[in-house]
């Protein structure tokens, strides 16, 4: 599914460099219509995110979840003092600035090299969807509990002692004595 | 002459005994210095503001350190209705706080922070803790004799006591993942498993800097302190909070000295009482009974 993902992106950046010679930002609809994000899929089955119902939820102000990378005018007096000019940029899927290894060494020792670098508590890949998502779903009232989103595996069943898994009832208190 | 001895020996003794307070007290000024932590230790920032209690750092744990099932699902929020404690079967847990003129409550996962100069370490008479230079508070369970002095030290009330083990209760708690994986430079199961970073793994000193530049940036949201920077003499494991910390469990008065400093004098003295009391006491009964001897002496010889 990787590579549809790519694809898809590919024909957003084709569609920009095609469409828009006047203007250097996407404009919605240009987005794919559906990703789906499987890194968490071991515990819990893939999210099949659907772009372009939330394209229309966000009146299509792409800088809700993009922050400045389509070119869109952002709002954060922060961002602004850099990325005031900025304009669109190569990356713009979710994982292309935010790391899926966030606490592994090599990027640990990659952020603790650079000095210039001034994105150093940037989130990694996992942390991004779920705060994006779950912040404004909370905002918005609707569905936020972890399996409005994902169906959880048998081996994510199993992890969390549950479905199949339950422990049998037990007339002990939970968490025991200390 | 005899009077002159005595007075000579008492001067003596006490002439000795002050010198080497003075120079325990100047080894202890040294030591005072503050060790303030392994350089390149590992630590965590703990943001409070952005848990959710979802547990799933909680069920990491357990498959992570192979810990017994639990009595709940991990998924069974209605764990969180009353205030838990780490135990033999969990080296974590989330606590649930409601704040005073706050819509949403506030969670709180706990472990053992990590201090840079344990308590538990420090009280431990078989040298069972270690603190590595990566951060982790290990303990070699071999060797622990289960007395416990340890639970008793640590100021956040965390090693918890296998009381099921009939044959050989020992100490249990958190130890940052190190066999499986600090030791590798990988991060705890738990930060791993966090899905809104609630859980920030990296260097000590790093965290402290991310800690301050969050609070920064969001003035309005974070109390403007990172808990464990300083507390104890500084923990590996840090919190950032949206409420003041004494509403979210957390303990305000612990000071910023290591627990070790409060009985850090008490113990020098320890070895000097072993050592010269006897042979002083000794000498003062010899002494006293001197007199007694030689009347017995003189009484027998008529």
């Amino acid at each position: 599914m990787e590579h549809i993902q790519k694809y898809l992106y590919g024909a957003v950046l084709v569609s920009l460099l095609c469409f828009s010679p006047l203007q250097n930002f996407a404009v919605a609809g240009d987005g794919p219509d559906e990703v789906e994000i499987d890194s968490l899929a071991q515990l819990y089955e893939p999210v099949y995110f659907d772009h372009a119902m939330h394209e229309e939820v966000t009146d299509s102000n792409c800088a809700v979840c993009h922050h400045h990378t389509l070119g869109t005018q952002i709002e954060d007096e922060n961002c602004i003092r850099c990325h005031a000019e900025s304009s669109a940029t190569d990356e713009i899927a979710c994982q292309e600035c935010h790391a899926s290894n966030r606490f592994e060494a090599d990027y640990l020792n990659k952020i603790d090299a650079d000095n210039t670098l001034y994105h150093r508590d940037k989130v990694g890949l996992k942390a991004a969807y779920h705060i994006r998502c779950m912040n404004c779903h909370e905002e918005m009232g609707v569905a936020n509990g972890c399996q409005d989103c994902h169906s959880r595996t048998d081996a994510g069943d199993k992890f969390f002692h549950s479905g199949s898994y339950t422990p049998p009832e037990s007339d002990k208190p939970a968490g025991g004595g200390h | 002459m005899k009077a002159m001895n005595r007075r000579k020996f008492l001067k003596g003794s006490l002439l000795g005994g002050a010198a080497a307070s003075v120079i325990s007290k100047s080894k202890n000024a040294d030591a005072s210095a503050s060790f303030g932590g392994y350089p390149d230790a590992m630590g965590v920032l703990v943001d409070l503001t952005r848990c959710v209690g979802c547990r799933s750092c909680e069920a990491a744990c357990n498959k992570e350190q192979g810990l017994p099932a639990p009595a709940q699902s991990f998924d069974d929020l209605s764990v969180l209705d009353h205030e838990r404690r780490t135990s033999e079967g969990a080296y974590t847990v989330v606590n649930q706080y409601e704040i005073p003129g706050q819509d949403h409550p506030l969670f709180r996962k706990i472990q053992c922070n990590h201090c840079n100069e344990p308590a538990c370490l420090t009280s431990c008479f078989v040298n069972a803790y270690t603190k590595t230079p990566e951060g982790a508070v290990i303990y070699d369970p071999t060797v622990c004799v289960g007395c416990r002095t340890c639970m008793v030290a640590c100021p956040f009330y965390i090693p918890a006591y296998s009381y099921s083990s009939v044959l050989n209760p020992v100490i249990k708690k958190c130890i940052f993942c190190y066999d499986t994986r600090l030791k590798f430079g990988r991060p705890p199961a738990c930060v791993e498993s966090c899905p809104r970073e609630a859980l920030t793994f990296g260097k000590r000193k790093d965290l402290i800097k991310i800690g301050n530049q969050r609070i920064k940036s969001h003035p309005d949201l974070y109390e403007d302190h990172i808990y464990g920077e300083k507390e104890v003499g500084g923990t590996s494991w840090m919190y950032l909070s949206s409420a003041p910390f004494d509403q979210v469990g957390f303990d305000t008065d612990l000071g910023t000295q290591p627990i070790l400093s409060y009985v850090k004098e008490f113990l020098t003295v320890v070895p000097m009482v072993l050592t010269i009391w006897p042979a002083l006491f000794a000498g003062f009964h010899l002494l006293a009974t001197r007199k007694d001897k030689q009347k017995k002496e003189e009484k027998s010889e008529i």
